[in-house]
């Protein structure tokens, strides 16, 4: 790739810049900024348009009463079972058992809590079906 | 508490660390010459590890293998501690700072609030340096970054101890011996070696070479396999894979080029010039391809972009690629 060819097509990269090889006319390499590739830009939304179209699916079935709103919580941190059961220190079978709406609506403070804080909601903000209808554009928005 | 820390950024954070670090304590040493030293190039395509659910492809060799390597073979003694503990691994990380030595860490991407939300994905590999601390905010040169950058204590204690594969478990690492002067011929050699070792030998259809074959055969059959439409999301990762933040353009071909050229230079010898032109055309071959799959992605694929002229390209690749490393296997040992 030429100097003269490194792409700048700003898209994805909030303005940050990163370092592309290129070759100058002397032939020598030569580290060049590129705000970003047209290419990147597509396959990155590809990749961002699937998971907002799977936090839909899963917005959907919590309003639909189907799974608890911590199947939103878990969607929108891009988690599944397994990596969730991790970050709160419970085995995966019961994680599984909190996605039931039944059995979440009965869990204690205290597990909740966990939850709560690896999400930085507050307890209340996790029962209530309601935050599920937060905007929140994944990977435009920031979650911290 | 401040250390005086070159910060440059680079294209890639692993390699990047490794050259900072190096560069810190003795003579400067660029990212590609880390990357070619740590024998960084690599390829496979592993249809059986998903990520996101689709297959994996990687341009790089195992995360971490690059700085072990590198440092081995300049001779550089590091010490490296993962911790049960966070609060442990944060008080050590104080400690080391308060004796003025700059820290590598490796973390997970997803807790640092620097990172524009479009990069933040649950990656566990990311590298960073830490060479300071101010109040409750250290200071980070993250190579990645065109300036050093800055994370509150709880943000970068959760990063580094993100859970999931390849959890970093608080990794830090310190280099505690470096030699006056590198002997860069030697592990240059060593590190062409063993790249062209991997990519040639290795007796496994998915890595190598052959695995680009093999990567050829299987995309020509994801449309009929696959559906069209997950297809498309196959060619998708392919093309994230490759030009990712931190491949530096074409899956590691252009720094790898660079490399060589360096190279030239310090064995003073031209063949390696002519090596570093072949390996950015192989690099412009990739990039061909990444504009091809993107237009398939876009749906504005026209008649040249079929699943076959992928295939082919790819092939033209590991033709090029093969032939290329033949010729610097028997260049170094001669």
């Amino acid at each position: 790739m030429l100097k003269k060819d490194v792409p700048q097509d700003s898209g994805m990269s909030e303005g940050l810049t990163e370092v592309c090889y290129a070759v100058g006319e002397d032939g020598r390499y030569d580290l060049v900024a590129s705000s970003g590739w047209e290419p990147k830009n597509i396959t990155n939304d590809q990749a961002w348009d699937v998971i907002a179209a799977q936090l839909e699916l899963v917005r959907a079935e919590v309003k639909a009463g189907r799974v608890s709103p911590l199947a939103y919580h878990m969607a929108k941190h891009q988690m599944d079972v397994t990596l969730l059961a991790q970050y709160v220190d419970l085995w995966r079978w019961r994680v599984r058992r909190h996605l039931r709406p039944k059995v979440f609506a009965g869990l204690s403070e205290a597990i909740l809590q966990k939850y709560a804080d690896l999400f930085d909601v507050s307890v209340a903000g996790l029962r209530d079906v309601a935050t599920v209808d937060e905007s929140y554009r994944p990977g435009k928005d920031r979650l911290i | 508490m401040k250390i005086d820390f070159p910060h440059r950024q680079s294209a890639h954070c692993e390699s990047g660390v490794t050259a900072n670090l190096i560069s810190h304590y003795c003579q400067p040493v660029s990212e590609a010459m880390a990357f070619g030293v740590g024998a960084g190039l690599f390829f496979a395509y592993a249809p059986f590890i998903r990520l996101n659910d689709l297959p994996l492809t990687t341009f790089r060799s195992l995360s971490g293998a690059i700085y072990k390597r590198a440092m081995k073979e300049l001779g550089i003694t590091v010490k490296t501690e993962k911790f049960r503990s966070p609060v442990a691994a944060m008080a050590a990380l104080d400690e080391a700072l308060e004796e003025g030595i700059p820290v590598g860490l490796q973390t997970g991407a997803w807790w640092l609030p620097y990172f524009p939300p479009a990069y933040r994905f649950h990656f566990n590999m990311h590298n960073m340096v830490v060479f300071g601390k101010e109040g409750t905010e250290y200071l980070i040169s993250d190579p990645v970054f065109p300036e050093p950058v800055r994370c509150d204590h709880e943000n970068l204690m959760k990063a580094r101890f993100t859970k999931g594969t390849m959890a970093p478990k608080g990794k830090m690492y310190t280099l505690t011996a470096v030699p006056e002067q590198l002997d860069l011929a030697s592990a240059i050699k060593s590190g062409i070696l063993a790249m062209t070792k991997a990519m040639l030998k290795t007796p496994l259809p998915i890595v190598g070479v052959k695995g680009i074959r093999f990567l050829a055969n299987r995309l020509e059959k994801w449309p009929r396999k696959l559906g069209e439409e997950k297809a498309l999301l196959c060619l998708g990762q392919l093309v994230r894979m490759q030009e990712e933040i931190g491949t530096g353009g074409a899956g590691f071909r252009f720094i790898y080029a660079a490399f060589l050229q360096e190279a030239a230079e310090v064995m003073h010898d031209q063949h390696f010039l002519r090596c570093s032109a072949a390996m950015t055309n192989i690099g412009d071959r990739w990039r061909d391809l990444a504009v091809m799959a993107a237009r398939n992605c876009k749906g504005r694929a026209r008649a040249e972009d079929s699943y076959p002229a992928m295939a082919a390209v790819l092939r033209d690749c590991a033709e090029q690629e093969k032939n290329l490393y033949l010729d610097l296997a028997e260049i170094v040992h001669s």
